[in-house]
């Protein structure tokens, strides 16, 4: 049974800095990516289960393949596959247009999706989805929260129904231990402002 | 002793000839001979770097070296730190200039990349330079210093982590005014490393069988971004430059071993794919990025 999570606030340009000792804010090369990626898993080792991180890039200028693809997909991949180490979300904020390519880039390859929090405090989806999860995110996320009493209205019995399945599985919405689904980009507000 | 005559340009276009003659040295002592080099680009200088380097590893000893008659040329090279990165390749037949020549801005000069802190530091130095020299030279958007500091971290990531090897880097911008009536972005890497066919030997080679040489394996990880590593999600890196590149109408080759593939846009003639070179060893990436060609009038205008 689960309880709604905690959110966590990660900034990565810190991280960067530590792991290559420098004043830069540049998220290059694949060491760099794994030394942040590892980082980040180790803050979380130490929060609650589940934990709900909102991983902010804002102070981050360049972002390459290599460190999207350490720092991006692979975390989602890791805490997304059957044997993950703990129940873990997370959702991207600072995602400038700047970091949508290489973004972008190793979801599609990888066909994940992940959320990230625009300033505005709307979100959008980064990579694959199918058009009913696309339709099923965007529900949950315009209701902030859909109580399972609710379910039936919202997403009826077709083929909506099963997308919802496939996204708590995918990590892409929370489904809380009395059936309700949340939108993560409202369960990391707190840590958001 | 074995003289190496080296062209008077030392380019994109004449990197192979140097390569190729360099691995056909039989003899103990070799001389480049660069007294007539009156033009040398980033591709010229790292080709010649890995030339002297090729030849140390032969023979155990440095190459002799005759600088440039023409003192721009030298000036330009000890600008673009060449004699700073051959000191220990090459013995020079008398001291190169020490400190450059002219205020020729230097969009990149050359670099060792050795370790992954290399890697940042480039990134780091073109932020300052290239912003200014792409939009401004290149009328590329002001947004595209990210996109090329992302190419230039994936190529040089590609020298760590294929290569398993040292190598070089180095960039500039020159006015192609009668090959091409544009500037051009000149970015050139180069390492000494085990060349793409070795690295990818284990994993590929007995899916091409007897095909499995330096051109298949080029295109395995050109054209379909296989790499050495198991891990099917790796290998974005080529591919996502020859991307990049292709949006700017830039020109990509990559020469491993005996063969050397390329991306060639229309306004470029060299072959798609060249094979039965001499077997140099590593792999070296030649980028040309034409200046954009302004599409309406209110840009000539805000160009003119």
């Amino acid at each position: 049974m689960r309880s709604v999570p905690d959110p966590i606030l990660i900034e990565v340009g810190p991280l960067v800095r530590e792991s290559v000792a420098s004043l830069y804010s540049h998220l290059v090369t694949r060491p760099t990516g794994r030394a942040v990626r590892l980082a980040i898993e180790a803050m979380l080792a130490e929060a609650g289960e589940p934990t709900i991180t909102l991983v902010d890039l804002t102070e981050i200028t360049i972002l390459d393949y290599s460190c999207a693809d350490e720092v991006v997909a692979r975390l989602l991949r890791r805490y997304s596959e059957i044997d993950r180490p703990r129940e873990a979300f997370f959702v991207f904020r600072g995602v400038q247009e700047r970091h949508r390519e290489p973004i972008q880039a190793v979801l599609e390859r990888q066909r994940l999706a992940a959320v990230s929090r625009r300033d505005d405090g709307t979100a959008e989806l980064l990579g694959t989805l199918d058009e009913d999860e696309s339709a099923v995110w965007r529900l949950v996320e315009s209701e902030g929260v859909v109580p399972d009493e609710r379910s039936d209205d919202v997403f009826g019995n077709g083929s909506l129904r099963t997308a919802v399945d496939r996204l708590v599985e995918r990590r892409l919405i929370f489904a809380d231990a009395t059936g309700g689904m949340h939108a993560l980009s409202r369960l990391v507000a707190p840590v958001a402002t | 002793m074995n003289v190496l005559s080296l062209p008077t340009s030392l380019d994109h276009r004449s990197m192979d000839r140097i390569l190729d003659e360099t691995v056909s040295v039989e003899t103990e002592r070799v001389l480049f001979d660069a007294r007539h080099v009156r033009w040398a680009d980033p591709n010229g200088m790292v080709a010649l770097l890995c030339a002297g380097r090729a030849t140390v590893a032969r023979t155990g000893r440095s190459a002799h070296f005759r600088i440039p008659e023409n003192s721009d040329t030298t000036g330009y090279m000890a600008r673009m730190g060449f004699f700073r990165a051959a000191e220990s390749l090459f013995e020079f037949d008398q001291r190169p200039p020490r400190r450059p020549s002219g205020d020729t801005p230097v969009l990149l000069e050359i670099m060792p990349i050795t370790t992954n802190t290399d890697v940042h530091e480039v990134v780091e130095r073109v932020q300052g330079s290239a912003g200014e020299i792409l939009s401004r030279t290149l009328n590329y958007p002001a947004t595209a210093v990210v996109p090329f500091s992302v190419i230039l971290s994936e190529v040089c990531q590609n020298i760590l982590e294929h290569a398993e090897a040292p190598g070089w880097v180095a960039a500039q911008v020159y006015n192609w005014k009668k090959r091409l009536g544009r500037h051009v972005l000149v970015l050139a890497v180069a390492d000494m490393g085990r060349g793409f066919k070795a690295s990818l030997t284990d994993e590929h080679s007995a899916r091409f069988g007897d095909r499995w040489s330096d051109a298949t394996a080029l295109e395995a990880a050109f054209m379909h971004g296989v790499t050495r590593f198991p891990d099917s999600h790796r290998g974005q890196g080529i591919q996502q430059i020859r991307k990049q590149v292709g949006r700017w109408n830039g020109a990509l080759s990559i020469r491993s071993g005996t063969a050397r593939i390329a991306a060639v846009p229309d306004w470029d003639d060299q072959p798609p794919l060249l094979q039965n070179l001499a077997a140099f060893p590593g792999s070296q990436i030649s980028i040309l990025l034409p200046a954009r060609v302004p599409e309406t009038a209110a840009e000539v205008g805000a160009n003119a």
